[in-house]
């Protein structure tokens, strides 16, 4: 009996191997056909595209001229590059996940005849009977995978999330299932946390204010903002946003997360048409599909097949009744945290003004970190703010706050306020938070009298190129925009995720390590959230560490030649 | 487009041909061993179909002249008229610029049992600060302790530096609280329950959700895309009547039956109307019909039960025939976000692929900090409770007197609607008139408000009403002194 299970099982392993073998390539033609160049020979070029505005890539490196659009003429000639992937290394990569694939299979098998304990939580015995919850290989991955490098995330810290943090330490002693805490720290330079600006503090003048204000105000509101939910505070920091972003007026939300999946419902409807970058972060494509309306996407930052899809759908109107569309918004970000690569906006204003488009502007980690005066990607391209109709941000990034805005038109605002789900059904913004808004905003407008805010966005600017250049002159492959403060540096095989996430700890460097599937299958890769609170010494040092990182695990594949 | 729609379609879920591959990459479901699960499970033909089928799609794939559906014969010249001609609608219709009502009243300072609007003091019937715990001393002083500690923000998402001490013992104190194995955290109230349900609901699967449920409910619902059967606020037959029906539908097809998952979604007190779910019948059905079931707790979390256990308490049910729990932290407990708790089997689950927790910066610290204080106060003052039971009770018997409106909420319940007795039926009309006493009782010192809803996107528009909240440290003769004003107002305009 159990022989004859035993065989059936093999026979169905063996099969389903091959036909997993198949589906992995399958999947990664996709995602490569989909979100990569457009030529499916060259499936692992770059997300640029040649389009009317960009010179014609180079061995694999993508140049886009920005310098005729540039207000600021100072600024140089600026560089975007997606290396290509060793073919040999993607081979490699992809044994990896197969081998990891194939003693899944194996644990699973051994653990279903009950040969290994399963340690994963059961279900009560009073659901007996019901629909499982999840089918038992719905949670493969995490059981499988995930699970052997758990400890390279969900770190827990106790203390502020600065250029520095302190690491709770934590041991597992059934292989990543339960962690438990050593009750000792570990002291990090942390280039993991959004705090782009610094403004992660636990003194100074932010710290102080939000702690009067916890005097003043309490923490709650109990009410949203059409009930009795506005301060007086709200509306003084409202202005000051306006001020700041240069248009007439604005409107605050408790998350940044809520604000793009309850606002673009609102502003989308049935006969819309919403155009969205391919890798447009998660609570913008949760907002689209909430909003009843056509979704159409295109390849990341691929300003050719943006126009195409622009042209058909004016051309060929609503799909089956070819009604004409009653609106089209483009929903693009400022900066894409996993890509590190640049919106190419000013290209993007001008195919929205030519085909009558309306843009939505997703500013989350280029506020405050872009631009001579931390305006974003708008000032960055000197482009006027009054171009983009809906600008998004969040504060729990540059500001070291917490919650969204959205800001435009004295009539865009007014109809939020009415009828954005949150300002209806969502309890308003702490008034800590807001006043950490405030006061923050209040540096970086040079309002309080010092240069803080302005040394902190050119220490930012300034960390940020240096760290790229030199990762690079050190052979990593590094993605994205040379003025980008996010850097992600490839690591490729998943085995190298959990070593580099943990060898950098033990040495002292707090990094954020992301595979599959938040990446396509064969770009795994450590991300790098530099920071004005970092100093000259600490990038070296965190500089030296991924050098000695980098050596041990093989990680410099780059074959670019340097300058 | 084509071979990826038939490739989606061998997946036991099939996804949304138009967002598939963000989906994936932001959904952590991309999991390849769906596909051998059911082909573990499925009989020799079906294991030949399939692979006939993936031979199909390789053909498609690599032997077909790919042609363009969308191609139109019209000249270029043609399409640069039909671009020229286009003209889109405006972003956002046309609005009158009035501000609204939450707009216009500005408070300064806390909003306790009386709040200063626009300069001037009123006693507070709106803010669902219902144990005061906004302006607590307490709870202050350990949300100040937490930004010396550790700042304001928390500057990153849970699995990227975002988790901090404090998270993991808000977690373990939430889950010891409702005496469940495990509790997750999130950033704000909204995205909890919205965020919770499209984490197990999934196409192809069945919800019966009360039609009186709130809006973020709504919302989380509509985002798992599963087929979704509304029942009659309240009614259980009419529930069980949708049951059966769905017991007819499994016996026509067992083999979906038997993948469909399905989920009770209801309020412990609804939001929308102040009333309570019968939880017992509830929970029978549940077992009756293998359905898992749901509690939104926003308002019975600290509220309900001799410990403010919520509504399991309430009715002295057991924690472990409810499924998930999920409420906000924000009204009992003063402070912002909210939280999921149950079994470890079912909220740990959320950890991966709860949208709003793994895409969105964690609980800023200094609220969790406050939230523990308030729960060790919640769990320490039983009389507290009590209190605010009783204020709720006799706030209720005083409401009912007054002539000309009717309180549909139950008596036990902190929040109490106030409706028209007599309705033209014109749900304008009914604002207009309840305008006009919130107002009233606005200038004469009472804040109040109708609870506002955005039409046209809830699923049922409940009646117009005034929603009034008992805040426990409320004096009697506060409580007394506004329901005067109330029989004022109604008299004067009704
Ligand atoms: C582009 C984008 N939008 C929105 C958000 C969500 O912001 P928050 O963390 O404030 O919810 C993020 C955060 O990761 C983001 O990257």
């Amino acid at each position: 009996m159990l022989i004859n299970h035993l065989s059936h099982s093999i026979i169905v392993l063996i099969l389903n191997l091959a036909i997993l073998g198949m589906y992995m390539d399958f999947i990664d033609a996709l995602v490569i056909m989909q979100l990569r160049s457009g030529k499916s020979g060259s499936k692992l070029a770059s997300a640029g595209a040649q389009g009317d505005f960009i010179a014609e890539p180079k061995n694999g490196i993508k140049e886009n001229g920005f310098s005729k659009h540039h207000a600021t003429p100072s600024k140089p000639k600026t560089l975007e590059e997606f290396e290509e992937t060793p073919l040999i290394l993607a081979i490699f990569t992809y044994i990896g996940y197969g081998l990891l694939v194939l003693f899944g299979y194996l644990r699973d098998l051994t653990r279903r005849y009950g040969l290994e304990t399963t340690l994963q939580s059961q279900e009560t015995p009073k659901n007996h009977g019901f629909v499982p919850l999840y089918q038992s290989f719905e949670s493969f991955y995490t059981r499988n995978i995930y699970r052997r490098i758990r400890d390279c995330w969900n770190r827990p810290i106790c203390s502020v999330p600065g250029a520095k943090t302190t690491l709770v330490n934590r041991t597992s002693d059934d292989f990543g299932w339960t962690f438990s805490n050593t009750g000792t720290t570990t002291e990090a330079l942390n280039f993991g946390s959004y705090n782009y600006l610094g403004f992660a503090e636990n003194c100074g003048p932010c710290a102080d204010a939000a702690i009067d204000s916890i005097r003043e105000n309490g923490i709650g509101v109990a009410s949203s903002r059409l009930e009795l939910g506005s301060s007086s505070l709200h509306s003084k920091c409202e202005e000051l946003i306006s001020e700041f972003l240069g248009v007439d007026s604005s409107i605050i939300f408790g998350m940044g997360f809520g604000t793009n999946a309850l606002n673009i419902p609102v502003l989308g409807g049935k006969g819309t048409l919403l155009i969205s970058d391919a890798l447009n972060h998660a609570s913008l494509v949760l907002g689209a599909r909430l909003a009843n309306s056509t979704i159409k996407v295109f390849k990341h930052n691929d300003l050719k097949h943006l126009e195409e899809i622009l042209r058909n759908a004016i051309v060929n109107g609503q799909p089956r009744s070819h009604r004409p569309w009653k609106k089209i918004i483009i929903i693009v970000e400022g900066i894409y945290s996993m890509e590190g690569s640049i919106v190419k906006l000013p290209e993007i204003i001008a195919l929205k003004k030519k085909y009558k488009a309306y843009l939505y502007l997703d500013e989350a980690h280029s506020i405050g970190a872009l631009g001579l005066t931390g305006r974003g990607v708008v000032e960055y391209y000197g482009c006027n703010p009054k171009d983009i109709d809906i600008l998004m941000g969040t504060f729990t990034k540059s500001f070291g706050s917490a919650g969204g805005y959205i800001a435009g038109s004295k009539k865009l605002i007014s109809y939020l306020r009415k009828n954005s789900h949150s300002s209806a059904y969502a309890t308003s913004v702490s008034p800590p938070l807001i006043q950490q808004i405030y006061t923050s905003m209040y540096t970086i407008m040079g309002k309080d009298g010092t240069d803080d805010g302005k040394n902190r966005i050119a220490q930012l600017a300034k960390n940020a190129k240096y760290f790229r250049q030199k990762l690079k002159e050190l052979g990593f492959i590094i993605y994205g925009h040379e003025d980008s403060p996010v850097v992600p540096l490839l690591l490729f095989m998943p085995a190298k995720v959990g070593a580099f996430g943990r060898e950098m700890l033990k040495r002292g460097v707090a990094t954020v390590v992301v595979g599959f599937p938040a990446t396509p299958i064969i770009e795994s890769r450590a991300r790098f959230c530099l920071s004005a609170a970092h100093t000259p010494q600490m990038i070296d040092e965190a500089l030296q560490t991924i050098n000695e990182v980098g050596d041990l695990l093989k990680l410099k594949y780059s074959r670019r030649t340097q300058h | 487009m084509r071979t990826e729609c038939i490739f989606y379609a061998l997946l036991n879920r099939s996804i949304d041909q138009n967002l598939s591959v963000d989906y994936l990459r932001n959904n952590f479901l991309f999991n390849p061993t769906d596909i051998i699960d059911g082909l573990a499970s499925a009989p020799a033909y079906h294991l030949i179909f399939e692979a006939l089928l993936l031979i199909w799609i390789v053909k498609l794939l690599f032997f077909t002249k790919t042609f363009n559906l969308a191609k139109s014969d019209l000249t270029e010249k043609e399409k640069h008229a039909l671009i020229e001609e286009w003209q889109p609608e405006p972003l956002i219709p046309e609005v009158e610029e009035e501000n609204p009502f939450g707009f216009k009243n500005k408070f300064t300072g806390i909003p306790g049992p009386t709040v200063c609007i626009n300069g001037k003091e009123h006693i507070n019937l709106t803010s669902l600060n219902f144990l005061n715990m906004i302006g607590n001393k307490e709870v202050e002083a350990s949300a100040i302790d937490a930004v010396r500690k550790y700042g304001v923000g928390s500057c990153g998402p849970r699995g990227f530096y975002g988790t901090n001490s404090i998270h993991l013992e808000l977690e373990e104190n939430l889950a010891k609280f409702m005496n469940c194995e495990e509790a997750i955290l999130y950033a704000y109230g909204f995205s909890t329950v919205a965020s919770a349900i499209p984490a197990y609901a999934k196409r192809g699967d069945v919800l019966f959700v009360d039609e009186g449920v709130c809006f973020p409910v709504q919302k989380g619902v509509e985002a798992s895309r599963s087929c979704v059967k509304y029942f009659k606020h309240n009614d259980m037959s009419d529930l069980e009547r949708l049951l059966k029906e769905q017991a007819a539908e499994d016996l026509k097809n067992p083999r979906k039956a038997k993948v469909t998952r399905r989920f009770f979604i209801v309020e412990g007190v609804y939001l929308n109307y102040g009333d309570i779910c019968p939880l017992p019948k509830l929970i029978e059905l549940k077992y009756k019909y293998k359905v898992r079931l749901f509690i939104e707790e926003s308002l019975s979390f600290g509220v309900l039960g001799d410990t403010g256990r919520g509504i399991t308490q309430h009715f002295n049910c057991n924690m472990e025939d409810v499924d998930m729990v999920c409420a906000n932290l924000e009204y009992a407990v003063g402070s912002i976000g909210g939280f999921c708790c149950g079994r470890s089997f079912v909220i740990d689950h959320q950890r991966l692929s709860g949208l709003g927790y793994c895409f969105s910066a964690s609980l800023p610290p200094l609220l969790a900090a406050g939230a523990i204080t308030a729960l060790g106060i919640i769990d320490s003052s039983g009389d507290k409770l009590e209190n605010l039971r009783s204020k709720a009770s006799s706030f209720h018997q005083m409401l009912e007197s007054i002539s000309g409106v009717c309180v549909i909420s139950d008596e036990i319940s902190p929040v109490k609607h106030l409706m028209l007795s007599k309705t033209n039926g014109d749900i304008n009309g009914d604002r207009l008139l309840l305008q006009k006493i919130v107002e009233y009782c606005m200038q004469n010192g009472v804040a109040v408000t109708q609870a506002q809803y955005i039409d046209q996107f809830e699923y049922k528009v409940p009646r117009p009403s005034i929603r009034l909240a008992v805040n426990v440290d409320l004096p009697q003769e506060d409580i007394k002194a506004a329901v005067d004003v109330l029989k004022a107002a109604t008299k004067a305009l009704l």
